[in-house]
């Protein structure tokens, strides 16, 4: 993965706008976080192989982004976005890692399925 | 304590690297000794969060990643029968509970093990690995005659709950075989390996002890998680 330059990640969001697509999402803190730090508010949300199809995607703001992709009935956005890949598969992965390396939020879209 | 004969040696955990810390010093003394002993993962951990950075992966390729990681694992161990049992990171608690009996009934039917090892329920801290343990402990249950059921607890109301482990397994003799283990699943234990090399280095006689004294719970059946399932 590298860093996310805006103009690129634009342009591959683009390519993806007006088709169906499947969506993977997440956001976590680890299922140790409430181990570790006894107080802490441990929640996150997981969603894998959903089918969108969006008429807008865009990337706002400086690094860490936030990318959000409108839908004739409602929207997908993520904040925390730090890097991408367009992978071997045309599969564009989107990701936000915290300073020691821990992926924080995740936002992926491909024409096909992903893996199980 | 010396190590009891056993016919077979079941280990049950959810995620490649839940033996490495815990587990492997005594899976490689059961395979020293001539003890047969399988190992079922039950998911490839492609939910871990350490995806570096910069990233080493992304969350589509870690399962790759960490699939070899476990073999070459199993490797360090010496261990032969590896099974990779295809469930989902993060999901166990959600599939059918009564799928996940099954799931382990095949495996003990299969292996006739005399001691089976996973989490003590309640006290194993991950969703999965907490139903890890409630599926091992109910095949377990329904069984008439029972084996042995050893199990790793470090949740933080453990000692409150559990008292001290009553088996404490020096694994001195396959010390670095462990080592090996733990550095197989360096995608996920880069961090934790550096701090703890660092402190053994400076003779650090804590994590000299940790490193090499494994500790289980024998599961206690007069006090059982639940009633029945």
């Amino acid at each position: 993965m590298e860093l996310v330059e805006p103009k690129k990640l634009q342009t591959a969001l683009d390519a993806f706008a007006g088709k169906d697509v499947y969506l993977h999402l997440e956001t976590t803190n680890g299922a140790y976080a409430s181990h570790f730090n006894e107080g802490f508010f441990n929640a996150g949300a997981f969603i894998r192989n959903v089918l969108i199809n969006f008429e807008l995607g865009k990337i706002v703001g400086d690094s860490p982004h936030r990318v959000g992709l409108k839908l004739p009935y409602g929207w997908v956005y993520a904040q925390g976005i730090t890097h991408y890949e367009l992978d071997d598969h045309g599969r564009l992965l989107l990701a936000g890692h915290d300073a020691s390396g821990k992926l924080a939020v995740a936002l992926e879209l491909s024409e096909t399925p992903f893996a199980y | 304590m010396t190590i009891e004969a056993e016919r077979h040696v079941l280990v049950v955990f959810p995620h490649p690297d839940d033996e490495a810390f815990g587990v492997s010093g005594t899976i490689s003394s059961y395979i020293e000794q001539g003890t047969p002993v399988t190992y079922a993962c039950l998911t490839l951990g492609e939910m871990g969060r350490n995806l570096g950075n910069p990233p080493f992966a992304t969350r589509e390729s870690l399962p790759d990643i960490r699939k070899q990681e476990l073999l070459a694992s199993a490797e360090a161990m010496g261990l032969e029968d590896l099974r990779m049992m295809g469930l989902r990171d993060k999901t166990l608690e959600f599939e059918d509970d009564e799928k996940m009996v099954q799931l382990i009934t095949e495996l003990i039917d299969e292996t006739n093990p005399s001691l089976i090892i996973t989490f003590y329920p309640n006290y194993a801290v991950h969703p999965d690995h907490e139903a890890t343990a409630r599926a091992v402990i109910r095949a377990v249950r329904r069984m008439k005659d029972r084996p042995k059921l050893h199990c790793v607890a470090f949740a933080n109301d453990t000692l409150s709950g559990l008292g001290k482990p009553d088996i404490v397994r020096d694994i001195s003799p396959v010390r670095e075989r462990k080592m090996n283990s733990m550095k197989a699943h360096i995608s996920q234990t880069a961090w934790m390996l550096e701090e703890m090399e660092h402190k053994l280095a400076q003779g650090d006689t804590e994590t000299e002890s940790w490193l090499v004294n494994e500790r289980f719970y024998t599961y206690r059946w007069d006090e059982d998680f639940e009633e029945s399932f």
